[in-house]
């Protein structure tokens, strides 16, 4: 009981500080749209709007929770606020699943945002809705992770944004969103594999349009495991370096 | 070498609040804590004090869960804690040398979640904030956002964030640095008030005035290693044996320095300005002669005052005698560290 309230009052607040703020809701608005529009306005031909709802709602995801928990654990812990966490008596898994569960539940939000604005464009009758809602959570999870791991390698909130570039950006144009993988020159390949958004994006593919090319049960099992990975090791870095 | 002296003023049945033993941490080849044991007894405030860099800020992190010592063993009221401190978190309250409440809340909301990690229920957390807000003088404020408080105020939020589960023992690391000195006698007071309500303090400070008046037992950590932990009783008394006579006059004491050391060869002179200086002697000394040499030398002495030695003197004894000697020991070939 005792866990759950001080994991309820971590949310909380880091719904409030941070993710309920103005420019995060406004964020969350207007990213998809300024996606979507970008398709329209490159697009000779008319857009199916459900071919390019997978893409938009991963976009939205990892960029929606990747900066934004690396900024905010980097921003606690410059503060040294983070310290009143790490000495709360509960334990790290409990607190760090408290500390990105705003994240998650913001980019799953984010996600939803096209989704929702693709209702009234198009007829969304086909989709696999628990695929989806599967899918968009462990993307989000495992999005979140990777802010995590940023978090905990970096000591500056300039450097928590830098990082979260430097992966964010290899894994939007490698992970099968805007080109197909095995038209990806050969040696990227395999590198695409190694990315737990290629297995989101394809989960998402097969919810929106049944043409994932894995297994579901595949993506399911690399998505896990990625986000199982990336908290372990995300934990094993604070006990280094944080608890030491 | 550590003298250890328990004094007489408080039970020795009770179980010991914290008890460290052989506590030692090293970053890479640096050894910030060396061997440290002391225990501080329940009810009592236990001070630590020490020169800047002598590892108490790593000491109270060891003691509190930040750290995990090298070696040694730490016990909190009873309980094993070396390997997982999880447990005894429950216990301790810690209050940080800088004031790291959210800048982003208000006090009342900083105090409810600070309640709420400790897993106090919602209506709990909110009479005990509304309390503590009371207390602390800081209910007109209660809605201010944290980053807009005066520093005095930070500390006193941080201070009651600390205690808002009512731990049993409260860290206090520097708690009055940096603030004014209404704010920080306020705060002493509520100190005072939470020990005699029965909460062990463990107290940090630069302020030897503040060590002097809070604590019952003091610990000396000097580079790492615990050179001395006495009452403070026992601590002035080893200084007692030196008199020191301070002594004012209408002018031209820098000039009276040889003859003074001619005179009176048992006297160390110390020349603090043109119209002050000090007499230290190891026996009392006869001021009548003194004064009619300084006389004889048209200097009129206008007071002569008996300085009691003060903890200050026992902190610069005690640090600078056991740097001088770690100095000399380094200096040794054969026992120089590589």
């Amino acid at each position: 009981m005792n866990g759950c309230i001080a994991y309820w009052g971590i949310l909380r607040k880091d719904m409030r500080s941070y993710y309920l703020k103005p420019p995060n809701i406004s964020w969350g608005l207007i990213f998809p749209l300024a996606w979507t529009l970008m398709f329209f306005i490159r697009s000779e031909t008319a857009v199916d709007i459900r071919s390019l709802l997978p893409g938009v709602m991963a976009l939205s995801i990892l960029f929606g929770t990747t900066s934004m928990l690396a900024v905010t654990v980097t921003f606690e812990k410059r503060g040294r606020s983070f310290e009143r966490l790490l000495l709360a008596p509960i334990s790290l898994e409990l607190l760090m699943w408290a500390k990105t569960s705003g994240a998650v539940f913001f980019g799953a939000v984010n996600a939803f945002v096209p989704v929702v604005m693709a209702a009234f464009l198009a007829d969304l009758s086909g989709v696999i809705w628990w695929q989806l809602i599967v899918a968009v959570t462990l993307v989000a999870i495992s999005s979140t992770f990777l802010g995590l791991l940023i978090a905990v390698c970096v000591k500056e909130v300039f450097e928590a944004q830098t990082f979260s570039n430097f992966f964010r950006f290899p894994m939007v144009f490698l992970c099968g969103l805007f080109f197909p993988i095995d038209q990806l020159p050969g040696p990227l390949q395999p590198l695409a594999y190694l990315l737990p958004l290629t297995y989101g994006a394809d989960l998402l593919h097969e919810a929106v349009q049944s043409t994932g090319r894995l297994p579901v049960a595949v993506n399911l099992a690399a998505l896990v495991g990625f986000c199982l990975l990336l908290f372990l090791v995300s934990l094993h870095r604070i006990r280094q370096k944080w608890i030491r | 070498m550590l003298r250890q002296n328990d004094g007489n003023e408080m039970s020795d049945t009770r179980v010991a609040a914290i008890a460290a033993h052989q506590l030692t941490k090293c970053f890479h080849a640096v050894r910030a804590v060396d061997g440290v044991s002391f225990e501080v007894r329940d009810g009592e405030v236990f001070g630590f004090l020490g020169p800047n860099g002598a590892g108490k800020t790593t000491t109270i992190n060891m003691l509190t869960g930040l750290a995990r010592p090298t070696s040694g063993s730490l016990r909190i009221l009873g309980h094993d804690v070396t390997r997982n401190i999880k447990k005894a978190q429950h216990w301790m309250g810690i209050v940080p040398d800088e004031s790291n409440l959210y800048p982003e809340l208000d006090g009342w909301e900083n105090l409810c979640f600070c309640a709420s990690l400790y897993g106090i229920r919602r209506r709990e957390r909110e009479a005990r904030a509304r309390e503590l807000l009371e207390q602390f003088g800081l209910a007109s404020v209660a809605r201010r956002r944290f980053a807009a408080y005066s520093k005095g105020m930070k500390r006193k939020l941080t201070i009651a964030a600390g205690i808002i589960h009512r731990p049993r023992i409260l860290f206090l690391d520097e708690p009055t640095t940096g603030i004014d000195v209404a704010s920080a006698r306020e705060i002493r007071q509520r100190l005072a008030g939470l020990n005699q309500s029965g909460t062990t303090i463990f107290l940090t400070t630069h302020y030897i005035e503040e060590a002097e008046r809070l604590c019952h037992r003091i610990a000396f950590l000097v580079d790492g290693r615990l050179v001395r932990v006495d009452t403070l009783a026992n601590l002035v008394q080893a200084v007692q044996d030196k008199h020191t006579v301070e002594l004012s006059a209408s002018g031209g004491l820098r000039r009276m320095r040889d003859p003074l050391r001619n005179a009176f060869p048992a006297g160390d002179f110390e020349e603090l300005s043109e119209t002050r200086m000090r007499v230290h002697t190891d026996r009392p000394l006869p001021l009548a002669p003194l004064i009619r040499l300084l006389e004889e030398h048209e200097i009129q002495v206008t007071e002569a005052r008996l300085i009691r030695p003060s903890l200050e003197d026992v902190f610069l004894e005690i640090t600078g005698l056991e740097l001088a000697r770690m100095k000399n020991d380094d200096n040794r070939p054969e026992t120089k560290s590589m």
